[in-house]
């Protein structure tokens, strides 16, 4: 077997005296999509948030456990700048930048060191055409990028992940805030996407789940209740409480 | 016809909804009342006596020029923002971005600021000429009163930077965090641009109050009517004004130098809500 893109083993998360994960041991292997479903507050959003630290910025908040991307330990043997461009996060809500489109796309790149213009114009074309957006934006690159629409703001959100040249994306339900045809493109994305990158997503949306992802993990009270293939979660459950949950009965 | 009697039908059933209806227009106009009757009264005596030789290149005793005090004025205002401007965004800097929420140094930090901006001027100014004046020995000079006055507005532009940065969206800071910037790198392309107007329109407060301050430059800078550099007494507008009415031989003058003042102080609240407006604007 192959050594997983992100690993982690015993896991536990604490928000001040809240427990928000518990003993979580998971394995994401690499050029996959792999969802996490489960009810609001399960801890879902809080683990992914862990996969690239963003939780330090969350005061009171203590993790013990092992956690690795290819074998090294991301919260001991890498530089947290490090860490996060390799590991991108795109946001539930799109969160551009108050600055035009290029500059929101460029910001990434500058920040790791590049300030070419020949370079970083190739960057802002290839990540917004990898995004499927380049069409709508490429009249306007100059101008606000908040001037677009939720949709395509979303997507420019994961030209900018991209451009940053990750090997995992985490995505935190993407696609909550965005109309059913703009998801329909966020998922489009992500499926092709998935040829060269490693996708985490979170979602609520559990035909969401099936459509696009390989994997599935089912959360409840911060536990993992069942993790394995999608097809296998959604036609064959082992758990009496992800059948319930997939078929509807709580959450 | 209909909606008066509406009216009156329901101030017969809720007899206390027309009283207050009553107390709030008596508030309405005795405010806007008594604004129009300070500033008639600041024309009407004033302009009259605004005359070409009030502002003659020299003072004396005869001509009553307030140019000098115009200029040091201008200096007063920005020594005193060159002090506490950058101190007071930095500070707030450090409260908004660095420090730990419910952190027991930011709680002291908060609590002093609310204290010294309750405190009357009249305070500072006799603090200033202790420690500024006295213990340092910069004598009456416009640097003790611009160090005054600087510690005077400091409250006031770290409440207004603060507000100003807790406005900027938390997402965007996740968003660049997200992207593997630093701190450094994350507050000063990320977080301060959105807040560059309202902290601007905090300073513009300060530059209100560093204009209309009498009582905490009376014991610090002093009173002298000529052209003053920073080691050198020198009196602003308002301390001129205060100056001359309080030796009551040129009220006339006086209410002309309070014309002038009125019309700088309106000058820069506009400039405040003008700045404010752009602050909503980023927002969108």
């Amino acid at each position: 077997m192959t050594q997983p893109k992100l690993q982690v083993k015993n896991c536990d998360l604490f928000y001040g005296d809240f427990q928000a994960l518990k003993n979580i041991d998971l394995e994401i292997q690499e050029k996959e999509i792999t969802a996490f479903i489960g009810p609001s507050g399960c801890g879902k959003s809080t683990l992914l948030k862990s996969l690239n630290r963003m939780n330090d910025l969350v005061e009171g908040c203590k993790i013990t456990g092992e956690f690795t991307l290819d074998g090294v330990n991301i919260y001991k043997d890498m530089e947290i700048t490090e860490l996060r461009k390799r590991v991108g996060m795109v946001f539930q809500k799109p969160n551009l930048f108050p600055m035009s489109i290029y500059d929101n796309i460029a910001y990434g790149p500058r920040t790791h060191g590049i300030k070419k213009k020949a370079e970083l114009d190739e960057i802002v074309e290839t990540t917004l055409k990898q995004a499927c957006v380049w069409d709508e934006t490429k009249d306007r690159l100059k101008k606000s990028a908040l001037g677009m629409s939720g949709g395509q703001q979303q997507r420019i959100c994961i030209a900018r992940a991209l451009a940053v040249k990750p090997e995992v994306l985490l995505m935190d339900e993407p696609t909550s805030a965005l109309d059913p045809i703009s998801t329909i493109k966020i998922e489009e994305l992500a499926s092709e996407l998935k040829k060269n990158y490693t996708i985490v997503i979170v979602t609520h949306n559990m035909q969401q789940a099936t459509r696009i992802s390989d994997k599935t993990a089912f959360f409840l009270h911060g536990e993992i209740v069942e993790f394995d293939d999608t097809h296998t979660i959604f036609s064959n459950p082992k758990e009496h409480k992800t059948l319930e949950y997939i078929t509807g009965r709580f959450g | 016809m209909s909606v008066m009697s509406d009216k009156m039908r329901t101030y017969r059933s809720h007899p206390m909804s027309l009283v207050f209806n009553i107390l709030t227009k008596i508030a309405v106009t005795l405010t806007i009342g008594i604004f129009v009757l300070i500033v008639g009264y600041v024309i009407i005596k004033g302009v009259p006596y605004l005359k070409p030789s009030l502002f003659s290149a020299n003072y004396t005793s005869d001509n009553c020029s307030m140019l000098p005090a115009i200029a040091n004025t201008f200096i007063m205002l920005l020594a005193a923002l060159v002090i506490a401007a950058p101190l007071g965004i930095f500070c707030a800097v450090y409260l908004v971005e660095y420090a730990k929420k419910g952190n027991r140094f930011v709680r002291l930090i908060r609590l002093t600021t609310e204290t010294l901006s309750g405190i009357p001027s009249i305070v500072y100014g006799l603090f200033g000429n202790m420690f500024f004046v006295l213990a340092l020995n910069w004598k009456l000079s416009m640097l003790s009163g611009a160090c005054t006055l600087a510690i005077m507005v400091l409250p006031l532009i770290i409440r207004s930077t603060e507000e100003a940065l807790k406005s900027v969206d938390d997402s965007f800071r996740e968003g660049s965090y997200g992207l593997g910037a630093g701190k450094l790198r994350t507050i000063f392309v990320i977080v301060l641009p959105p807040a560059i107007s309202g902290i601007l329109s905090g300073v513009i407060l300060a530059m209100g109050r560093i204009f209309g301050e009498t009582a905490a430059l009376i014991y610090t800078a002093g009173t002298v009517a000529k052209y003053a550099g920073l080691s050198d007494s020198g009196r602003t507008l308002a301390i001129h004004m205060y100056s001359l009415s309080n030796e009551g031989l040129h009220m006339n003058e006086a209410s002309a130098t309070a014309v002038v003042l009125l019309v700088v102080v309106l000058l820069l609240n506009g400039l405040a809500s003008l700045a404010a407006k752009k602050l909503s604007k980023g927002g969108n």
